[in-house]
Order: C-alpha cells, then sequence, then structure tokens
C-alpha cells in the first residue's frame, strides 16, 4: 500500500453509465488517483451490437466505458472474462432476476476481480456507482455487505454517492476520503445524478434503457434458455452467446434452430460462420442468410429453405431458388414455396 | 524499436482493444504496432483507449474493408 506521502489510489469499475463516471468523480476532487477497471464478459451489451447491424453505423460508434475514462482523464484496463464469468452465468449461488441475469454474483465477481487486481497493483480501495435502492436485486440494502463479503474486499470497497447511508469504511475512518463529500442517494430517482452530471458538464453520457447486459433481456434469456434446455447442459462458448445477440431465431422443430440475417450487417456477421453450420440464402431474389443450427434432416432443410425464402423479398413469388451449403462447401439447390407468414406460429419465435 | 504487427481481425469491439492493451503491454516505449481490425468500432475504440493510456496513433485508417491502426508505444509516465 501507498505512504502517508503519496495520494491513495482507488481502482474504480466503470461500466461506461453515469453513476460509476461519478463515483470516479468525486474521488478525483478529493485528489485519490483512480485508475479504471472495465470487464468483458461476452454478455455486455456494449460493444458488439454496434458492430454488427448496418443500421447502427449512422449512430456514433463509442466504447462507452472509453469514452467516460477519457472524460475523467484516467487509465481504464479492460479485463476479459468469459471463462471465468460462466461460473457466474450457469450456477449463481443468488439465484436469477427477473430473467437469466445473476446481477447480485455478478457484481461479487467483479469486485472481486477488482481486489484482486487492487492487491496486485498497490491500491489502496476499490470505489463503484452502486445506489441503494436503484436495482432491485443486486443493489438493495442488504445486498451490499453481500457484495462488499463475498468479494473479499470488506471495508475497502466504499460507494461514493450512497456512502453516507452506509456504515463508515476504511477510506473514510482512516481520513483519506473525507465522508462528508461523499453522497446520499438512495432509491431509482435519477435526478440527483443527472444534475450533478449537469454540474460537473458531462452531457453525452450513456443511459442504456436495459441496463448493460443482455442477461437482463428477456428475449436474450429466452434464446439462451433454449439453447441450454436443446442441448442438455448449461454450457456455452463465447460464439454460442454472439450467436444469441443476431438475427430471427425460429425453432420449427425441436432438433434444430435457424437463425436468419435481418439486415446486411447480420448477413455478413452470420457468413462468419458458414464453416459450422449448415447454411442458406436464395439465388433466385434478394434476402437474408440463415444458418441451421442442429441434428437435421432433408425435411428439416426443406422447411428451413421455405423459412429462409419467407423472409427474402420473394415471400410472395410462387418459387424461390434456395441454394443450400454443408459446413464442408458442398451445395445443392432447392425450388421451394415461401412458408406463408401465417403458417408461422409465434412459437417458433425465439 | 522493434515493429511490430497484431491480427485483431474477426473479432468485435471490445476484443480488439482488449488484444490491442495486451499486446503493447508486452513491448517496449517507443515500439511501433500495427492493428489490423475488421470491427469498424475499433477506429474509434483503440485511439481512445492509446489517448488515455499514453501510447501515440501515428495512421489510422481503412484499407481493402480493414481497418488499420499504427500506435507508437508510449511509456506509463505519460498517461493523461
Amino acid at each position: 500500500m501507498t505512504t502517508m506521502t503519496q495520494a491513495r489510489k482507488a481502482v474504480a469499475l466503470i461500466s461506461g453509465g453515469l453513476d460509476s463516471l461519478l463515483a470516479a468523480r468525486l474521488m478525483l476532487d478529493q485528489g485519490i488517483h483512480v485508475e479504471g477497471l472495465n470487464f468483458y464478459t461476452g454478455f455486455c451489451v456494449e460493444g458488439h451490437t454496434h458492430a454488427i447491424r448496418e443500421r447502427r453505423r449512422n449512430r456514433p460508434q463509442r466504447n462507452n466505458a472509453l469514452w467516460a475514462a477519457e472524460q475523467l482523464g484516467i487509465r481504464l484496463h479492460l479485463i476479459e472474462v468469459v471463462e471465468e464469468y460462466k461460473t457466474v452465468v450457469i450456477n449463481p449461488k443468488h439465484g436469477y432476476g427477473a430473467h437469466l441475469n445473476p446481477c447480485l454474483d455478478c457484481k461479487g465477481f467483479m469486485v472481486g476481480k477488482a481486489r484482486e487486481w487492487m492487491e496486485a497493483h498497490g491500491f489502496d480501495f476499490i470505489i463503484t456507482g452502486e445506489v441503494i435502492g436503484q436495482r432491485p436485486n443486486s443493489q438493495r440494502r442488504d445486498a451490499l455487505p453481500v457484495v462488499a463479503r463475498e468479494s473479499g474486499a470488506l471495508d475497502r470497497l466504499l460507494r461514493p454517492l450512497c456512502a453516507k447511508l452506509l456504515a463508515p469504511t476504511l477510506p473514510e475512518r482512516e481520513g483519506w476520503v473525507d465522508r462528508e463529500k461523499l453522497l446520499a442517494l438512495n432509491g431509482r430517482n435519477r435526478k440527483p445524478q443527472i444534475a450533478l452530471a449537469e454540474s460537473y458538464g458531462y452531457h453525452e453520457y450513456a443511459q442504456p434503457a436495459g441496463g448493460c447486459c443482455f442477461l437482463t433481456d428477456a428475449s436474450y434469456s429466452n434464446r439462451l434458455s433454449d439453447l441450454w434446455s436443446t442441448r442438455g447442459d448449461k454450457l456455452y462458448d463465447l460464439d454460442d452467446i454472439m450467436l444469441l445477440k443476431v438475427g430471427r431465431h425460429l425453432r420449427p422443430r425441436p432438433n434444430f434452430k435457424l437463425i436468419i440475417g435481418r439486415e446486411e450487417g447480420e448477413n455478413r456477421y452470420l457468413g462468419g460462420y458458414r464453416r459450422r453450420f449448415v447454411h442458406m440464402e436464395a439465388t433466385s431474389h434478394h434476402g437474408p442468410l440463415a444458418l441451421m443450427d442442429g441434428d437435421i434432416t432433408d425435411a428439416d432443410i426443406e422447411l428451413a429453405a421455405r423459412l429462409t425464402a419467407r423472409f427474402g423479398q420473394g415471400r410472395h413469388a410462387e418459387k424461390v431458388t434456395i441454394e443450400v451449403t454443408d459446413p464442408r462447401g458442398g451445395s445443392r439447390l432447392l425450388d421451394v414455396i415461401p412458408l406463408p407468414g401465417n403458417e408461422i406460429p409465434a412459437s417458433w419465435y425465439l | 524499436m522493434g515493429h511490430h504487427r497484431l491480427d485483431a481481425r474477426n473479432l468485435l469491439c471490445p476484443m480488439p482493444v482488449i488484444r490491442t492493451q495486451n499486446r503493447i503491454a508486452g513491448l517496449n516505449s517507443g515500439d511501433i504496432l500495427e492493428v489490423r481490425c475488421t470491427d469498424p468500432g475499433a477506429l474509434q475504440d483503440i485511439p481512445a483507449w492509446c489517448r488515455i493510456s499514453g501510447h501515440e496513433v501515428l495512421d489510422s485508417g481503412v484499407e481493402n474493408g480493414e481497418v488499420v491502426i499504427t500506435v507508437r508505444v508510449g511509456s506509463p509516465e505519460k498517461a493523461q
């Protein structure tokens, strides 16, 4: 740890959202040396989606955690935790939230990784942007001590935005941080944070409606649940969870699923998986690329081809020619009648 | 001073940034790293990471549909 003559060092969890930005700002205002950590789990909304979908290219493309770090003038260390994070997703000790979001385990995991980083790099304490009562699972008043305990951070974990509502932590007791300059935010009202952001001149901060994790999304969780139940176990790799973010997913039969690109960006992305899946696209009309995932029969291929035709420009044609290609590159042409919309049950959509 | 290359193609952000960060950690100040990516987001993200980490982007652009960014490795003290 640092000597009395040096600035104390805090490692901040930086998600790219407003709260972690403000928590770090409050520490900088007190002369604390702050560096940020941002963990990549594979489920992060940040990043991949803007790279995949064509229509999003009209929007500013930026990583919000990097943007926040630049606003703060601090270093940001990006850490990939895809493998380690599986234990959190597959078997969360505290269970899931409304969907497959293991928020309390996730927070404990990330603060635990921050503790390891703090100890390895000679930092003094950890800060997060947590606010009591802001999240129904991981930011309940009774959940905050659980995170501190299970992460091993204990009283070296400081939440500057709500610290005045909690017992003093080590940085406060030792006088590294002036507790009187910390905040007492509580609940889901965002107005205090927005006002504080305005006072600092932060205007372009991210406000993701569904949080920063795909596991809080009902549709995504449904797809992941389908993946696990079909395979008979709760394993996954990075490609699996990436593909769940892309395209329409339909399961017309228990033994296979069809992933259909919705626009050119998604078609290009799905094209990167041509060597892993049987895939198909129309040659007679403009249309999507579709991947078949499962143990499939010729009858399945015909049904998939009719569905693929349905989502292309030949949907009202009498006949659409579909090229079906296996992962080794062997291909054949199928003439199919596009499946009418009223023959696609809602239950097929994942 | 060494000249190094990093193939970060077919990776989606933030992985190209993470690979760049991890590669630079093993290089010396003054070394040159050329990063090649297919994710267009890297054109924003890698320079942003370089700015906050004390490294200099010498060149960035798109060649044949691929993002190419050339970085001169700085010293840790130069980070903002």
